[in-house]
């Protein structure tokens, strides 16, 4: 197995993902990504550079499965619950003021926290008038949220986040359980829209009230994340809102005097103007 | 002329009974230090944790951000329930895949990637445990010319970590906790002359 990769085989492979299947990894960051290549390689046995690059120059299906393998796709429901109370408490009960609500979950993986925010929005009555769009660069990770499975055993663990979240429901109710997974109820879908949207080469698609992109920019280099904020503030209405993870900061950020904090423990900000 | 630091990073990795080790070793740490200090603890997640506070006892200690650099004097505690990585402009990258040795952070990740960034001027410092986490992590500190400690076994509260860790890897010194204390106060006056 091998047990790095050259910064020059590194820029190859990314050279030739770009050019062969549209892809761009160029301004993400690279000691996830390499690890992430090092990773899908033992994974199939491939040990060398030269057959990797081999195969993804040959195989259109090996990309797919390899796009699918190194891009990261791990997510919890109500994971930091103490983000979701700062939601419940500070950030919903102004957006209640608006006779539309447009949420946008960008980097969505396969689901888990936009169901998260269908239950607070279900519990603050404010779903049906909201509209929630859940996006992902991955066509599989969509079709994974869309269908709403969560594996059954991670249920203590969310059920445990739920009530840390200041959830006080049953939270039994939200879910029905079949073998070894659950499905989310399908009440909870009546307002999300799954669609594919590469935050990388895509644009602004709507105005939003409040954009979540959780863990999203740990994947990405400086120059990405300005680019993403850029995108971001320029797809929020006046005064939106923006949620990044706990340990993401637009203090390497030139964007980031646009915007001011509003709970800046659990990084929710708000554009200023 | 003055010759290079031999040490650029230190990174303590523990897991069940590292707790009071490490708190000995803190405190007992040259102030300021040369060099950034990595420190990476198996631990819960989504709780509230306040284990850089409880931590902070002599000096204060961060939970870095994604980007953040690293800075020499600083002590850094792994976040919970992301792998800390570090890219090559001395700048902290997190991570939020799968987890790795049953552990998010892993501290084979935070190990391995310095060894790839920092070469020979990594210490690492593995203390007790119950997996095997990090015993990968210090043979790529050693293969890279670095240095490589484990908590004396016998010492330690649990032994499956720094034990695995010697099965893996010849090189491996280990130490008593009072070995280690001496050798982190030797980077601090090595590095300074």
């Amino acid at each position: 197995m091998i047990e790095g990769i050259s910064n020059s085989d590194f820029t190859e492979l990314v050279k030739i993902i770009q050019q062969r299947y549209g892809y761009d990894f160029t301004d993400y960051a690279v000691a996830s990504l390499k690890r992430r290549f090092v990773r899908f390689m033992a994974y199939k046995h491939i040990d060398s550079i030269f057959e990797l690059k081999h195969r993804l120059l040959n195989e259109t299906h090996f990309f797919q499965e390899m796009v699918q393998y190194i891009t990261v796709n791990v997510t919890e429901m109500f994971r930091d619950p103490s983000f979701y109370k700062a939601l419940r408490e500070q950030v919903l009960p102004r957006l209640a003021s608006y006779p539309n609500i447009k949420i946008w979950h960008a980097g969505c993986a396969s689901g888990e926290e936009v169901y998260s925010m269908a239950i607070l929005l279900e519990e603050a009555g404010l779903m049906d008038r909201c509209r929630i769009y859940a996006t992902d660069m991955n066509a599989a990770n969509l079709k994974k949220a869309e269908e709403g499975r969560v594996t059954l055993k991670e249920m203590k663990d969310y059920t445990y986040n739920y009530i840390q979240s200041g959830g006080i429901h049953d939270f039994s109710g939200y879910y029905t359980a079949h073998g070894d997974h659950v499905i989310i109820q399908p009440e909870l879908k009546r307002n999300i829209i799954f669609f594919q949207h590469n935050l990388v080469t895509d644009q602004v698609f709507n105005e939003f009230q409040l954009i979540c992109c959780r863990n999203v920019f740990i994947y990405f280099n400086k120059t990405l994340q300005e680019r993403v904020v850029k995108l971001f503030y320029e797809s929020l209405t006046s005064l939106g809102y923006l949620a990044l993870g706990l340990k993401e900061s637009l203090l390497y950020n030139e964007e980031r005097v646009k915007f001011e904090p509003v709970n800046a423990a659990n990084k929710i900000f708000r554009r200023k103007t | 002329m003055t010759l290079p630091p031999k040490y650029r990073i230190l990174l303590i990795g523990g897991s069940a009974g590292s707790m009071a080790v490490l708190v000995t070793l803190l405190n007992h740490f040259p102030s300021p230090f040369p060099i950034p200090v990595v420190i990476i603890m198996h631990r819960l997640k989504n709780v509230v944790s306040e284990l850089d506070k409880l931590l902070s006892v002599q000096q204060v200690i961060r939970e870095p951000e994604d980007k953040e650099p690293l800075l020499p004097g600083k002590i850094y505690l792994a976040p919970q329930n992301y792998h800390l990585l570090i890219e090559e402009d001395a700048t902290f990258s997190l991570d939020y895949s799968e987890l790795v040795n049953f552990s998010r952070p892993a501290i084979d990740l935070s190990f391995a990637g310095a060894a790839a960034v920092f070469g020979a001027q990594v210490a690492g410092i593995l203390l007790s445990g119950a997996n095997n986490d990090g015993a990968a992590g210090l043979s790529r500190i050693i293969a890279a010319g670095g240095t490589g400690i484990v908590q004396d076994p016998a010492t330690a509260e649990f032994d499956v970590m720094p034990q695995a860790a010697i099965d893996a890897n010849p090189g491996v010194q280990a130490m008593s906790v009072e070995e280690i204390i001496h050798f982190i106060s030797n980077i601090s006056t090595e590095n300074k002359s």
